[in-house]
């Protein structure tokens, strides 16, 4: 039973909460952002091999003619891969911003807590033993190995003495990510598949096709409403578990809940994209500085800046170097590691 | 040790208890050392390798034992003591019992410099073998400086948790370079890079040998030398300074030395990871916590873990070899997940 008192005390922080949330900053926020985002799908659809300009892009998306190369470049080939960046960032994004809300843990992210490369390391085993698996149960599996990576890791940090610490969380899903990695990778070399996953773990969208995005769509729509509807027991939540329940949240079915929406958003994501690390990092932590700590805001503005992200990314993958493309994963990582290490300077007091 | 005559009796049993213990794992590595000569594809039986070492053997025998299985066995044994020691000091002088060469990132850092160069310089065309330990030891060291730059904060100086998150942050970003570098590779360079990135004993031959053995032979007087200093540094900062010892300088030479033993290792194992923190650990358990023991202790148990790893990689699947890091990190994982549910923080 939890005393009055403490209800009391929960609703003050309630009222502070209110006053730390910016919904005017969050609205303007997401207008931008969103604007943004239209504009740098624009932009990504137009540049490649072939250089296609805005207004083609235009008339191929909304008065499509069958006839024209450029037109049918843009239906088959960029159109689906913008899609599939956006629709990675926005799952990633939202997924760690989940995680880090109802962990109160700022450092969560589904690459540093084993989800990933549980994912990866399941597709490994898809790719060496059925070979040929149709897409469809390759991203079952996919969820399946997110939730083998999440299970052991919030497995060995609640078993341990004195809680889920962050940097308890993060050890283990470094240990939990050496060793599927090592199993994957002991795999993948015995079978010689090494280099066709290697691509694959790096990251990249350039395989997107329509049907990835066809089979995808209805889980992620789900799971995305799902994280709507969630979003504010969430906020809650990040105010300390005994004050939720003060307030009347039922804390375990949240958490339950809130993990499976975080599997299926981080499990469809790899499947598309490989094993992809800190967009789900830096992204919740950008949108809760503009938009305070209500996670209404927060998770529908990391949906919008997350594909934003990926987008570009997936821009920079191409033009850096063409025609090699460089892997989405090692780009993020570049802006993602020294954001990282910005936190673990901070010790992570934040949230 | 000067004070030596004034051990107590129970301290002489201790000792007495941990030179037997010592002596039981070279035993054991002996031991494995005759199983590993049994396996694979050409087997030769203990009796068929002690007359080939008395210069009994058939050719065959001979070039089997002395071109292939022993500088193998020797360099598995060797990278093993390395990551091992390293291992040992990184947790002495971060007083952190989860400290480990992989998880900082330092292996990643050797890694890289030697995949730039293979990148460059491809396996094919006799890379000048000396080199390579000389080239992890400056990623390595870089590495580590990185690390060590990026974790130090003025009046906090460096805290076991900062190190260990800066670590792995930097170890990611390592291993991100590295894949860009993996995916220009032709498909023959990469079979062997990735081999070599997942901790494969794949310089086996002597040149192999005597590039890493050098480092080992100044590197380990040199640590074993400073045990004294490292059981005060055990203690806690404060401690030492009370005991006059100037940490921060001790503690850099001794880092230096970890990353030393570190890169030469990775340089002709590649990735193994989890040694240096199960061997010491191991150690702990079976002598104590002071280095004098603990040093030669981990030692031992990195060589016989890195040698069954590489003598069950190699005969679980045969034809086919499982690289010796992977052996380990199925081993070395779950008991580091164990560890990290046991301490406390």
């Amino acid at each position: 039973m939890t005393s009055s008192a403490e209800a009391v005390e929960g609703l003050g922080t309630l009222e502070e909460l209110q006053r730390r949330s910016h919904p005017v900053r969050a609205v303007v926020a997401l207008i931008i952002g969103f604007v943004g985002l239209i504009f740098a799908i624009g932009l990504s659809i137009s540049f490649g091999a072939a250089d296609i300009s805005l207004s083609t892009v235009w008339a191929a998306v909304f008065h499509f003619s069958p006839d024209l190369t450029a037109h049918q470049i843009i239906r088959d080939i960029r159109l689906p891969r913008v899609l599939g960046a956006a629709l990675v960032g926005g799952c990633f994004a939202v997924a760690g911003a989940i995680m880090q809300g109802m962990t109160r843990n700022p450092l969560a992210d589904s690459g540093l807590l084993g989800l990933n490369s549980g994912a990866a390391f399941m597709l490994a085993v898809c790719f060496a033993f059925f070979p040929g698996l149709p897409y469809m149960y390759l991203i079952l599996w996919s969820f399946v190995g997110a939730g083998l990576g999440v299970l052991i890791v919030y497995g060995i940090g609640s078993l341990a003495k004195g809680g889920l610490t962050p940097m308890r969380l993060v050890l283990a899903g470094a240990a939990v990510s050496a060793l599927l990695g090592a199993l994957g990778e002991g795999i993948a070399l015995y079978y010689r598949i090494g280099q066709d996953l290697a691509f694959w773990y790096a990251g990249g969208v350039s395989g997107t096709k329509w049907y990835h995005l066809q089979i995808l769509s209805p889980w992620i729509l789900v799971a995305m409403i799902g994280a709507l509807i969630l979003s504010r027991s969430i906020t809650l939540l990040s105010l300390g578990e005994e004050i939720a329940i003060g307030l009347g949240q039922r804390t375990a079915v949240i958490k339950v809940w809130g993990m499976v929406v975080v599997l299926i958003l981080a499990g469809a994501a790899v499947s598309v994209v490989g094993a992809v690390g800190f967009v789900g990092l830096i992204i919740p932590h950008l949108t809760r500085y503009i938009v305070g700590h209500d996670y209404r805001w927060i998770i529908s503005c990391s949906l919008v800046y997350g594909a934003l992200l990926v987008v570009l990314a997936d821009l920079a993958a191409r033009t850096i170097n063409p025609p090699y493309e460089a892997p989405i994963g090692a780009i993020i990582a570049f802006i993602g590691v020294p954001f990282f290490l910005y936190l673990a300077r901070k010790g992570g007091k934040e949230l | 040790m000067s004070h030596n005559s004034f051990l107590t009796a129970s301290q002489q049993k201790a000792r007495k208890k941990n030179f037997f213990i010592l002596s039981i794992l070279v035993v054991l590595i002996v031991i494995t050392f005759v199983i590993s000569m049994n396996t694979g594809v050409i087997k030769l039986t203990p009796m068929e390798v002690i007359r080939t070492l008395f210069g009994q053997g058939d050719a065959q025998q001979q070039l089997i034992l002395y071109e292939f299985r022993l500088p193998r066995i020797i360099i598995a044994v060797l990278v093993g003591m390395g990551l091992a020691v390293s291992g040992a000091i990184l947790q002495g002088i971060s007083k952190n019992a989860l400290a480990d060469p992989g998880i900082l990132g330092i292996n990643a850092g050797a890694g890289l410099a030697v995949m730039l160069f293979i990148s460059f310089f491809p396996a094919t065309t006799a890379a000048p073998v000396y080199l390579l330990p000389v080239l992890a030891f400056v990623g390595a060291g870089f590495t580590a400086i990185v690390i060590y730059t990026l974790s130090y904060k003025r009046h906090e100086g460096i805290t076991p948790m900062r190190l260990l998150l800066t670590g792995i942050a930097v170890a990611a970003g390592i291993s991100s370079a590295m894949i860009v570098l993996t995916l220009r590779l032709s498909p023959e360079n990469y079979q062997f890079v990735a081999t070599w990135l997942a901790g494969s004993i794949w310089g086996s031959n002597w040149k192999f040998v005597f590039s890493l053995l050098p480092w080992l032979l100044i590197l380990f007087p040199f640590v074993y030398a400073k045990s004294r200093v490292l059981n005060i540094l055990n203690l806690g900062d404060l401690t030492a300074v009370g005991l006059g010892a100037s940490i921060e300088k001790e503690r850099r030479w001794l880092l230096a030395a970890s990353v030393g033993l570190a890169g030469a290792s990775v340089s002709v194992s590649g990735g193994i990871g989890f040694v240096g923190l199960i061997g010491p650990h191991l150690a702990r358990q079976l002598v104590g916590a002071k280095h004098q023991f603990l040093l030669p202790a981990s030692a031992l148990v990195g060589g016989l873990l890195v040698l069954m790893a590489d003598t069950i990689g190699r005969s679980i699947l045969e034809p086919s070899e499982i690289p010796a890091g992977i052996v380990v990190a199925v081993l070395g994982a779950p008991y580091f997940l164990y560890l990290l549910a046991r301490i406390k923080e």
